[in-house]
């Protein structure tokens, strides 16, 4: 009854059925509680469900223990013990080689790395070992249990390394998967799906939604599919896709694009690697215009290989060259923040966005604009 | 004042009574201000001789409380209390040497004769254990020279030996559990060889042909086997370092009567992941072997390039874990330091670190001619006068428990099912085209599965662009 009721509640996040105009869904299901929840105290609630349904499971990093700099590990050492929820010394290679270990050993590892920004001790565990470790054994071993969570993006205030976005480095790894909420509700089912896949991967939370994101959030143990885009706006003048906290920043653009009669249709991407082409794909053969943002810095991003990707597939229905608005090809800058940022006014002003289809003249010179 | 100085003196000479200290502490001279150092004092006070009293200084304040109790608050109190715990203290100014005046000496049983040293310590070796462990020293010897040919004749891709250190792949071996997880280097086959993988399975990897448990991703000799609880090698030096902290700490939750046991080489400890995984175990109290084997040579950088420390021994202390410097060339000698290593580590819940001293005769491997950058005379030195294996042979045939006949009959039959086993593998089906798509992930992910009908499309199409055999 239980998991029928489950799979109800689930339907109600499929695309289409989220209304328009709120960001963040606040249908509960039935008879399941939920509860007003912060982004990071989602993430606690989902790393609580993963400790008490499976006891081989571990949550470790650099200050777990007393809660976390973000608060994402209050409570699990009291109630897990400190032989399951612990400190480890300063040292990412040496926090995501011993999750590997753990893992390989058939243990679920939630691993912390305090912020992305510091993540690429680690790269060669991940990139080299994580990744490759059941292909290169012949699946006689596999640590899919690993899962890498980390703070990511910009905060305000954050600078060269309290801001990244390196989804992108990750996204160029076969073997991994990378997943990013937009809100706790998501947060939350999608972490649960994450810490269960049997492959290893990296998680990232847009720290700027630990505090800010508020939600109501089902209090049972759920999952959110991975590789499964959500079209959380409904439109058909075009298509826009993002990932994490971009995605509030892009609904304004699409309420301001909307006083202006153009109809948007957004959608969240959630796991970028491997990514659901077929969602986008329908989507803009629907609309006939695409615009990708990201925080990261535009070349390279993962916005590219969104691109690429629609332009194979849907070259013949698109109206309009692919637009990315994105991060400045700059590291993360503190004072020039505002700046840098893909701001809503720089997704309106893209050449997708200001009239499309109506004004070749305009839209060449809106071209010149994009970032 | 004088009466401060009155006290300090008593103390002082209590010390003196009670400790025979030596001059050293004497010397300090509480009546009058620090003096700045005069070039004597420099020369021999500033670096502290492990010879000398200040250990011991530190020692009495342990062994005699009350001397901390009686000082007067006034004094200098002997212990300081910062987070880590109470620290001694000196006004002297005294740097640690970079080495100490002897190096660590290396635990040995048998000498080069194949005799055993008279009052060593060592675990006994059975008979059916000792022909064992000999056989699979030859064996291993027989394989390397096979396959490294093979390599030279073009029949494998690549190959690397473990020429020179029979003893310390075959001794730590045998004197670990089948249950104990190990994470290899590259440099290792005869553990897995120990445990009981055969000519053909070895073969088969080398070939990556369709019965190659790795599947043919990996170059030859990256060998990997759930079943011997070996994981299987990647390239990368030292990323199992760390990730055998975490199979030792799995091990220890899962009240196993296991440990892990890893395996690196002098080169690797110089990399970060050395430092992370002997953190790692240490602070997280798992029961992890860290077996260093220090052959002298990094490719073509000799040790002298790589640390600056006496080897890898001395390491071990700085991360808190017990460590053990044994002749690598002596397979007793390594066979007690690994068990007792290993029953440390299971039955404390603790790393212990082994730094096995050898040399690696072979090349690098099958890309590398090391005769480039060493001299041949060397290299000839150690492969007849410090060989493990005829070392080993020696005590063994001394013991009445091998013979020459068995040393004939024993290397010809092994040549002879490795020459089979290469016929073999070399003719055996290729693995289907599919097994380039498994296993990326658990189950096949929508892209990997239209790349491998393109990929079918074009082979089908264009067959004489690629190799054959490979079953679409």
């Amino acid at each position: 009854m239980a998991s029928l009721l489950g799979r109800f509640c689930r339907k109600l996040v499929v695309p289409g059925s989220a209304h328009g105009s709120r960001m963040t869904s606040t249908t509960a299901c039935g008879s399941e509680t939920v509860k007003s929840l912060n982004l990071y105290s989602a993430i606690n609630q989902a790393l609580h469900i993963a400790l008490e349904t499976d006891p081989r499971s571990y949550v470790f990093g650099e200050d777990v223990g007393f809660g976390g700099v973000f608060r994402c590990t209050t409570g699990l050492a009291e109630r897990f013990g400190k032989n399951r929820v612990f400190n480890t010394p300063l040292c990412e290679q040496g926090i995501v080689g011993f999750g590997i270990g753990l893992a390989a050993m058939g243990n679920r590892a939630v691993v912390e790395i305090q912020f992305a920004d510091y993540i690429y001790p680690a790269f060669d565990q991940i990139v080299n070992e994580a990744a490759k470790f059941r292909y290169r054994s012949g699946n006689q071993f596999n640590c899919g249990g690993l899962t890498i969570r980390a703070p990511y993006g910009a905060v305000g205030h954050g600078g060269h390394y309290h801001s990244q976005s390196p989804e992108a480095f990750f996204c160029h790894v076969p073997g991994i998967k990378v997943v990013i909420p937009r809100s706790p509700r998501e947060a939350k089912g999608l972490l649960l799906s994450s810490i269960r896949d049997p492959n290893p991967v990296v998680f990232f939370e847009p720290k700027w939604l630990y505090r800010q994101a508020v939600e109501e959030v089902p209090e049972h143990d759920y999952m959110i599919p991975l590789s499964q885009a959500e079209v959380i706006r409904e439109g058909s003048d075009i298509t826009l896709v993002g990932w994490g906290a971009q995605l509030t920043v892009m609904e304004q653009a699409c309420l301001d694009a909307e006083k202006e009669g153009i109809s948007c249709e957004l959608i969240d991407l959630k796991t970028l690697l491997p990514w659901d082409k077929e969602t986008v794909e329908a989507s803009v053969k629907k609309t006939g215009r695409l615009l990708i943002s990201h925080e990261a810095p535009i070349t390279g991003g993962f916005g590219a290989e969104i691109s690429a990707t629609i332009l194979e597939r849907c070259f013949l229905k698109l109206e309009a060259p692919v637009s990315r608005v994105c991060g400045l090809d700059t590291p993360f800058p503190l004072v020039f923040e505002p700046f840098y940022m893909p701001t809503k006014n720089k997704a309106s002003s893209s050449s997708s966005l200001s009239s499309p289809s109506k004004n070749t003249h305009f839209l060449i010179h809106g071209f010149s604009r994009l970032l | 004042m004088a009466m401060w100085f009155a006290r300090s003196r008593n103390l002082v000479s209590s010390l003196r009574q009670n400790l025979g200290l030596s001059a050293i502490l004497i010397k300090r001279n509480h009546s009058s201000p620090r003096p700045v150092f005069t070039n004597y004092e420099l020369s021999s006070k500033v670096f502290l001789d492990p010879s000398t009293s200040f250990r011991h200084e530190s020692t009495a304040v342990e062994s005699q409380p009350d001397l901390v109790q009686q000082s007067d608050h006034e004094d200098d109190a002997q212990e300081l209390d910062f987070p880590g715990g109470k620290v001694g203290y000196t006004s002297e100014m005294k740097f640690i040497p970079e080495s100490s005046s002897r190096r660590i000496p290396c635990y040995r049983v048998l000498n080069e004769h194949g005799k055993i040293i008279s009052d060593s310590d060592f675990i006994p070796v059975s008979e059916k254990l000792a022909v064992r462990m000999y056989e699979q020293m030859a064996t291993l010897q027989v394989m390397d020279h096979i396959f490294y040919e093979a390599q030279r004749q073009g029949r494998i891709s690549f190959y690397l030996t473990s020429v020179g250190e029979e003893a310390i792949n075959i001794a730590s071996a045998a004197a670990l559990s089948p249950e104990d997880v190990v994470l290899p280097q590259y440099r290792e086959p005869g553990v897995l060889l120990w445990r009981g993988f055969t000519l053909e399975e070895f073969a088969n990897q080398c070939f990556g042909n369709k019965a190659d448990y790795g599947k043919g991703r990996q170059m030859p000799i990256h060998y990997g086997s759930n079943q011997h609880n070996y994981f299987t090698v990647s390239s990368p030096i030292a990323t199992q370092l760390p990730q055998a902290a975490g199979v030792g700490y799995a091990l220890k939750m899962e009240k196993k009567n296991a440990c892990a046991v890893t395996f690196i080489g002098d080169g690797g400890t110089s990399e970060g992941d050395f430092h992370a995984g002997l953190n790692f175990a240490a602070v997280m109290e798992a029961p992890v072997v860290f077996i260093c084997r220090n052959n002298g040579w990094a490719i073509s950088t000799h040790i002298s390039e790589q640390f600056r420390s006496d080897g890898i021994v001395v390491k071990g202390q700085a991360y808190g874990i017990r460590s053990i410097r044994v002749d690598g060339n002596d397979a007793l000698a390594v066979y007690s330091a690994v068990r007792s290593a290993r029953e440390m580590a299971v039955t404390e819940q603790r790393p212990v670190l082994i730094e096995a001293m050898t040399y690696r005769v072979g090349h690098h491997s099958t890309s590398d001619d090391s005769t480039k950058y060493r001299e041949a005379d060397e290299i000839q030195y150690w492969k007849m006068s410090r060989n493990p294996v005829n070392r080993f042979k020696k005590w063994v045939q001394d013991n009445g428990w091998w013979s020459e006949e068995d040393e004939s009959k024993l290397r010809s039959s092994t040549r002879k099912q490795l020459l089979q086993a290469i016929q073999a593998a070399e003719k055996w089906e290729k693995q289907p085209l599919t097994e380039l798509f498994n296993d990326v992930y658990d189950v096949k992910t929508k892209n990997l599965e239209e790349q491998e009908v393109g990929l079918k499309a074009l082979v089908e199409k264009q067959p004489q662009d690629y190799p054959t055999g490979f079953h679409i």
